[in-house]
């Protein structure tokens, strides 16, 4: 179904009238909503504009607080995207080896990796840093978080190329046999070159995904990223612990926001583009969730 | 072996079972909560329409994290919202994790939907209104019947997800897997990778049975077209 409005006739005189009402009606609950909350707020001093004023007229809180725990945000995802997409790319691959005892290894590693919490890998690795390295406890949050990250995000990753590759209409595969290329060179020259084009979607979706697992760090590790900051602020800005969360959000929210709009416009240039096979994968076949082989994932609407 | 556990000072078993309450009340939640949105989201009344498109974008794009602290931090300790009463500090903890875990993952239930809105055949919808169904009629008697039906399988990785997502409410003291494995590991330094190992374990036994059980049923239930 393409158009949405399939559900519903064009709206009459008495629709027209009818959605007015469904309006006013939602507007009003939302008003009331919206009253209650602020209503509590006020009680509790939270609309205080001393409140909020730091976030517009201090410099301070960003320079101090916001910007260096948003460059710590940006540093372990960088460091997790980076260590995982080659070890995930490795273990994607070795699935879809012709030989068992590569593919089975390889197989339960990504399944086991991708079924535990990357919390308890956070955990895990702190505890394996603390206690068996002499990696600095400044630096220990970091390691541990880059570490879980890493572990969980290489074996999605596997799983994305995996389906990139498998995306790639046989032809492809047929056609580079025909011509008397062996396995590695199919590989390299005529599916990966490709499916990296199909991937780069799904991909920059799973970096969304690891910006918002850096959070983890910040609330049970001590990771001094951006999340962990709300802390100092509230301590520093007279107890404005909604004004900080909203900031905070707002910064993930936008930078979020940026990913996946810049992942669903590759993924537009990519199915609008007559040089590739037109393979790819859609950028939410992954968010957050696990991984389906691409052609039971039904393809969300385009806007 | 595991004679850490021969103490009795630790028990496991009840922090999965917390888990798994976690995991079952918030996946009840969510799946209603995603569904009104889902309906908000393709209904003809066009600030419903942007109220659902707007929620999902923010919520979607905030980390689970921020909004657990948030519900703990800012609506409990600050506002003083509780959820229904009560003073005791982990029931309170457990509640507000649940809210935050439904409002978060309900946008991933209802993205799911909408895209499972997408498969069903427009003859559907378009026969349903030549016999004259309202709106409400054609979304919950034809359509979202269907679409639920070729849903199973997302939906299905949204529990999942759910499930091991619940170790965030660690970060707000509600005494789940995850806070007990951090307590474990500090205590028990001398057996971290026996003690990883079980936790670990622990939560293969919860999502792999889940995966397998529920893409057997999207098979089952899958709309043959």
């Amino acid at each position: 179904m393409s158009n949405l409005s399939v559900l519903y006739d064009a709206p009459g005189p008495r629709a027209k009238a009818r959605n007015i009402i469904y309006s006013v009606v939602f507007v009003v609950l939302l008003g009331l909503t919206l009253w209650w909350v602020l209503d509590i707020m006020a009680d509790k001093n939270q609309l205080a504009g001393e409140k909020w004023s730091p976030f517009v007229t201090d410099g301070r809180v960003w320079t101090t607080y916001l910007i260096p725990g948003l460059l710590n945000t940006l540093k372990a995802a960088a460091l997790s995207i980076v260590i995982a997409l080659p070890l995930g790319a490795l273990f994607g691959l070795a699935r879809l080896s012709d030989h068992r005892w590569v593919r089975v290894p390889a197989g339960t590693v990504v399944e086991f990796f991708r079924a535990i919490p990357v919390l308890l890998m956070m955990f895990f690795a702190n505890a394996a840093y603390a206690q068996f390295t002499d990696i600095s406890s400044d630096l220990r949050p970091l390691y541990a978080v880059v570490t879980g990250l890493v572990l969980y995000n290489a074996s999605v990753i596997a799983e994305i190329v995996r389906a990139g590759i498998l995306s790639l209409p046989s032809g492809q595969t047929d056609a580079a046999k025909a011509i008397g290329m062996r396995k590695g060179q199919i590989m390299v020259y005529v599916l990966l070159p490709q499916a990296v084009t199909a991937m780069l979607p799904a991909l920059v979706s799973q970096l969304v995904v690891i910006v918002k697992d850096t959070a983890l760090g910040g609330a049970l590790l001590g990771y001094m990223e951006l999340l962990s900051q709300v802390r100092l602020i509230t301590a520093n800005y007279g107890a404005n612990t909604i004004a900080a969360f909203t900031v905070i959000a707002l910064i993930f929210v936008v930078l979020n926001y940026l990913l996946t709009s810049f992942a669903s416009w590759v993924e537009g240039r990519i199915r609008r583009g007559k040089r590739s096979t037109g393979a790819v994968l859609h950028a939410d076949t992954n968010t957050e969730m696990e991984f389906d082989e691409p052609h039971v994932v039904p393809q969300a609407r385009k806007e | 072996m595991f004679d850490f556990l021969d103490s009795g000072q630790y028990d496991v078993l009840g922090a999965f079972w917390v888990t798994v309450q976690l995991a079952v009340y918030s996946a009840i939640g969510s799946l209603v909560w995603g569904t009104v949105l889902a309906a908000m989201r393709v209904s003809p009344v066009p600030l419903m329409r942007a109220f659902g498109t707007a929620y999902v974008n923010v919520v979607r794009n905030t980390p689970l994290t921020v909004i657990i602290l948030a519900a703990s931090l800012g609506l409990f300790q600050t506002l003083g919202i509780t959820l229904a009463g009560g003073s005791d500090f982990e029931v309170i903890g457990f509640r507000l994790a649940v809210l935050g875990l439904i409002a978060y993952h309900a946008t991933f239930v209802c993205e799911a939907l909408r895209s499972g809105i997408n498969t069903v055949p427009v003859g559907q919808a378009e026969a349903a209104r030549a016999l004259g169904l309202s709106f409400f009629q054609v979304l919950f008697l034809i359509v979202l019947p269907q679409a639920f039906r070729s849903v199973v399988a997302p939906l299905a990785n949204v529990l999942i997800a759910l499930t091991k997502n619940t170790t965030v409410a660690a970060a707000i003291g509600v005494a789940e897997a995850a806070a007990l494995m951090k307590t474990m590991i500090e205590y028990e330094s001398d057996a971290i990778f026996l003690v990883s190992a079980m936790f670990a374990f622990g939560f293969v036994v919860l999502t792999l049975p889940t995966g397998m059980l529920l893409g057997w049923v999207s098979k089952r239930v899958a709309v043959k077209r």
